[in-house]
């Protein structure tokens, strides 16, 4: 599909995104609110610049594959197929309800566009590896993003998954941790310490990339620089802060897991309303 | 009497005694004969698995994991999504044992094309002891919808197993064990994954059967014959999808069913065939098998006597069963 390379563009489409966010989760009564936020200027820039893709032909063999790993952080992956024109953006509303594409958490068979099934933290980190290694095997030129948690890594798959990555260089595969620092009891750093987590993933041979996670300037460039690194696999560690965009959701783990009430719902729209009049003023 | 159809060797007490881990090596080299997407993935355990004869053949096909059954599940799923169809080894107490989630999420409910072999199943894995002796794993296999679950008796019938798998759409687990097992079938004996076969006509009682079990089924009907009771026999590879037609009709026949597998009976193939029978034909059944408990060291012989997975313990349970029945 056509890129968008206008950064004034692009970040007006990670607020849309973040406003399909907000109506979603208030309209399923349930779900993630802080992950998401967080991470929608990185989902806006892969599916309008980065990721080689056809949301008309999903399964078109040389597209780049995308996995999402932590997959609670789902609805942003769904925001942006349908502002990419995967599906309809009116189909969004059917979030978590019975009879609906959009799962709680992804599941491969029921959308079109969506690569793995996710929920169970760190199996996506594999799931990717397995494509990255399928896709040297054959000469195929895609590259494989993943996009995981901070959190997530707590879990020992991932690790497993990275020794191997690094084994078998894995050039094709683009790991994008979402650095935000929370987790469902606090911060990550409480719950179990991962920092200096850009030497770790140096440790176990990986080209390391660090980005402001929210800034879509530095996204653009990280992918850029990503995609050209050559005998290693590559991580990208994200910064971002969760909640992003909403004064009373950024930063609170508490919101990890909550969706928000109508109350909330108009309080938070109207913030990125005002947030969508500076980015065209050109703020 | 032993069913002609199945073309059986003669004498059963002459079986040739061969690992049925063989039938899935040799399988898995036929197999990638025939089709370059056929992958292999092993945990440091290609030699006990067998995997090392697709290895030797097809070196640039087979993938060292490591010692990370989780990861190598995934990395499977990943793998399946690009076309490629994997097949994962470990022992079972591993894999599925170890790796259950990835084996749930990233496989069955993605309809991932995943052939897994659990090697070194049952209490016959021997001295290792109960930690490497799998007792559960049909158990957590059966429960999950999209896997096909299948037991293979001996190493020839583990081929056919393995060959059917690949071609197969879907996931499927393949269970084999350690040691030598007498070879009781031969190339001519029919295998299809999800048909039961009659082994051994009979009308008093119908002794559902898989894995080693089968073998030890055939001599306890031999022996129960000199006592005049009419057993029929069924090999029962395939545990999920189960043959409903076939093991209904023998339940109607025979109105007394003893099942028998080297797992816990908890959770296992017998368990499965109670839930079929109680449903639709409801008959006394006797379960032999693992019976809530775990293994030890020992000599695999040992073992399965003391584990009560022998001949002997079917004889007892078809005379059970015949008193529930009369």
């Amino acid at each position: 599909m056509k890129k968008i390379t206008e950064i004034k563009e692009l970040k007006l489409m990670a607020n849309t995104i973040r406003k399909d966010i907000i109506e979603m989760l208030a309209e399923a009564k349930s779900g993630h609110s802080a992950g998401p936020l967080g991470i929608a200027e990185t989902l806006a820039v892969l599916y309008f610049n980065a990721l080689n893709h056809n949301p008309k032909n999903p399964k078109w063999d040389e597209r780049d594959r995308l996995i999402l790993s932590h997959g609670h952080t789902c609805p942003v992956r769904y925001a942006a197929m349908a502002r990419a024109g995967f599906f309809p953006v009116e189909e969004l509303k059917t979030l978590r309800k019975l009879g609906t594409r959009l799962q709680g958490h992804t599941h491969n068979l029921d959308l079109p566009g969506i690569e793995n099934t996710s929920g169970p933290l760190g199996q996506g980190t594999s799931i990717a590896v397995g494509i990255a290694l399928a896709a040297k095997m054959d000469n195929k030129k895609f590259k494989v993003f993943c996009l995981a948690g901070d959190g997530e890594i707590n879990e020992g798959q991932p690790w497993e998954a990275f020794m191997f990555a690094a084994k078998h260089k894995l050039d094709n595969l683009i790991y994008v941790i979402d650095r935000n620092y929370i987790q469902i009891e606090g911060n990550t750093e409480k719950v179990m310490p991962l920092d200096p987590l850009d030497k770790k993933f140096e440790a176990f041979n990986f080209h390391v990339i660090k980005c402001d996670g929210n800034s879509v300037e530095e996204l653009l460039k990280a992918f850029e620089e990503a995609k050209e690194l050559k005998g290693k696999p590559i991580a990208i560690i994200a910064n971002t802060v969760p909640g992003k965009g909403v004064s009373f959701i950024e930063g609170k783990h508490e919101w990890h897991g909550r969706a928000p009430n109508q109350e909330e719902k108009e309080k938070a729209l109207k913030e990125l309303d005002k947030i969508e009049e500076k980015i065209k003023e050109g703020d | 009497m032993i069913n002609s159809e199945m073309h059986l060797i003669k004498n059963i007490k002459e079986a040739k005694g061969i690992p049925s881990r063989d039938g899935y090596g040799k399988g898995l080299v036929a197999l990638g004969e025939k089709n370059e997407n056929i992958v292999a993935l092993c945990c440091d355990l290609s030699g006990s698995t067998r995997m090392n004869w697709f290895e030797e053949k097809f070196p640039e096909r087979f993938i060292e994991v490591g010692v990370a059954e989780q990861n190598m599940m995934g990395i499977a799923a990943g793998m399946a999504g690009e076309g490629k169809i994997p097949f994962v080894s470990s022992y079972a107490v591993f894999s599925p044992g170890r790796n259950w989630d990835q084996l749930r999420i990233s496989v069955c409910y993605s309809q991932a094309n995943v052939k897994i072999e659990g090697a070194h199943a049952g209490i016959s894995v021997g001295p290792d002891g109960a930690t490497h002796q799998a007792l559960e794993d049909i158990a957590i296999t059966r429960c999950l919808p999209n896997l096909v679950v299948v037991v293979p008796t001996d190493a020839i019938e583990g081929e056919k197993a393995t060959i059917e798998a690949g071609l197969l759409k879907g996931p499927v687990y393949l269970r084999f064990g350690r040691e030598k097992v007498p070879t009781i079938t031969t190339e001519q004996t029919p295998f299809k994954i999800g048909r039961a076969e009659v082994f051994r006509e009979g009308k008093d009682v119908c002794v559902v059967a898989c894995g080693i079990m089968v073998y030890e089924a055939l001599v306890a009907a031999e022996e129960l014959e000199k006592e005049g009771i009419d057993v029929m026999v069924i090999n029962n590879h395939t545990v999920k999808p189960l043959d409903k037609k076939t093991l209904i009709e023998a339940a109607k026949k025979c109105n007394a069913v003893v099942t028998a597998e080297e797992h816990q009976v908890l959770g296992g193939m017998g368990s499965a065939v109670a839930e079929l029978l109680s449903q639709n034909h409801p008959v006394p059944i006797k379960f032999v098998g693992i019976q809530d408990r775990f293994g030890e060291s020992g000599e695999p012989e040992e073992l399965l006597k003391k584990f009560g997975c022998t001949s002997k313990e079917i004889i007892q349970a078809v005379k059970d069963v015949l008193e529930m029945k009369e």
